[in-house]
């Protein structure tokens, strides 16, 4: 039942860790609630609880979908299980 | 969960009940704060509301700070107003405003007079009207009496995740039964404005939000020397993992849950198409919001938060909750509702949003909230632009 990270939507490329840290190469469990289903991923970086992490390669221009949304584009490529924060990823807005 | 059909509040004059029964001290104008803050300090059980402006106001700016001072002491959960300002036309107007709901209003105002002739004759009336609304009594009050407006602050990827959608489930439970609901924060809906223009109930609703909006936006292009990237999202939002303002507006918009906005007000323009939910454009600075809302009749605020906002406002209780577990553990005495077993699949959604009606209706019948208990009471008029 216990989860180290939530994905909101079955369209996301990101999840969100709700544990105190993941660190590299850890095993992480991962729920999603838009259809309650769980899936895996091995974390390439450490990452602080609240922050996001890749669930697929993605390349630069590539949009990011959380809530099954666009919130915003990739400026620096990001491999599976990295930290996805504002050092790769910027708004579309300004 | 059955959730209670009453609670206990204040009934006013005009019909409408309030969570709590202050006796307010209301200076019209910066320049009389000191005098509303001295019969406040004369007279136990009442409270001034000092704030920053009101002197050479004009225009749409002067509209707006009258309809809140005037909104303010009209709060169900204000028992009587006592009003004073420096000159007595504008004095007069907000007396004015305020007796239009039928409770004990009287102005003063301090010229030709001074701070302490002014603060004496006052100090009696307060006096007389704090000793009366003391002597109200908590009545059974349907839920529908119940108005309820929502801000969320210092947010992080835990308020979308889990302490958003909590106040989004309260509001599907508790809008079939009658009570108004109030969301705000025009600038914080950037990125997700298109997906909440098509929660309008009607095709005028959303217009009208799309047109808010877009003002909004035309005036931060106009104005901004730079884009808003350093405040939007906040230096606390970033650390708490959000990391687009695209990304905060859809986390922000959990808290309506599966709710339909009937209507857009104008910041402090008191809803008039009855229950149901309401967007209201606002800044998304917490105490600017909170207190506009108030001053638009709301008697009790539900505040998610990530990172942990500390805001309070004088009239209005504002309840909060987050789901982020160090927030708990570090700054517990400002949450009110810990949410953060959803993140740790303890809780689910509906079983939080229970909580949180729980706590609302508590907080609603009288129990002081985090903030109340230890003094926020930051009342922050909004100015749209400098004055004359």
């Amino acid at each position: 039942m216990a989860t180290d990270i939530i994905i909101h939507d079955k369209k996301d490329n990101v999840g969100v860790v709700v544990i105190e840290k993941i660190t590299p190469k850890q095993d992480c469990d991962c729920w999603i609630m838009e259809d309650d289903s769980s899936t895996k991923i091995q974390s390439v970086d450490e990452i602080q609880l609240g922050h996001k992490i890749a669930m697929t390669d993605l390349n630069e221009g590539d949009t990011i979908l959380k809530y099954g949304h666009d919130i915003g584009k990739v400026v620096k490529s990001i491999k599976k299980g990295e930290h996805v924060h504002v050092h790769n990823v910027k708004t579309k807005k300004w | 969960m059955e959730i209670p059909k009453s609670f206990l509040g204040y009934k006013r004059e005009n019909g409408r009940a309030g969570t709590r029964n202050h006796v307010i001290i209301l200076p019209v104008d910066d320049i009389s704060n000191a005098c509303a803050e001295a019969v406040a300090n004369n007279i136990k059980g009442t409270m001034a509301l000092p704030h920053s402006y009101g002197r050479l106001q004009f225009g749409a700016d002067l509209d707006l700070h009258f309809r809140t001072m005037i909104g303010t002491g009209s709060n169900p959960n204000v028992a009587a107003v006592i009003v004073i300002g420096i000159e007595p036309k504008w004095t007069k107007k907000i007396v004015d405003g305020i007796a239009k709901t039928g409770k004990p209003v009287e102005g003063f105002h301090i010229e030709r007079t001074g701070d302490i002739g002014t603060a004496m004759k006052a100090s009696k009336k307060a006096q007389e009207f704090v000793m009366w609304a003391s002597e109200k009594q908590r009545e059974e009050c349907p839920m529908s009496d119940l108005w309820i407006s929502v801000k969320c602050g210092e947010s992080d990827t835990t308020s979308g995740l889990a302490a958003n959608p909590t106040v989004g489930n309260l509001m599907d439970k508790l809008e079939p039964m009658g009570v108004h609901l109030c969301f705000g924060e025009t600038s914080e809906l950037t990125g997700a404005e298109k997906v909440c223009a098509t929660r309008g109930a009607t095709k005028e609703a959303s217009d009208k939000f799309m047109k808010t909006w877009n003002d909004y936006n035309d005036f931060i292009l106009k104005e901004a020397t730079d884009d808003l990237s350093d405040s939007q999202p906040t230096a606390g939002n970033i650390a708490g993992g959000l990391t687009t303002i695209e990304e905060k507006a859809f986390g922000n918009f959990q808290k309506i849950g599966n709710c339909k906005f009937i209507d857009v007000l104008e910041p402090a323009e008191e809803p008039k198409k009855g229950k149901g939910l309401y967007f209201m454009d606002t800044s998304s600075a917490a105490a600017e919001c909170v207190t506009l809302q108030a001053a638009a009749g709301f008697n009790i605020h539900l505040f998610p938060t990530g990172q942990g906002n500390i805001v309070g406002n004088p009239i209005e209780p504002v309840v909060k909750l987050t789901a982020n577990p160090l927030t708990v553990k570090g700054m517990g005495e400002h949450i009110d509702c810990d949410v953060s077993k959803i993140l740790t699949r303890e809780m689910n959604m509906s079983q939080a949003g229970d909580e949180l009606i729980k706590i609302t209706l508590r907080v609603a019948n009288g129990r002081l909230t985090c903030a109340e208990a230890l003094g926020h009471k930051e009342f922050v008029m909004t100015k749209l632009y400098r004055s004359a």
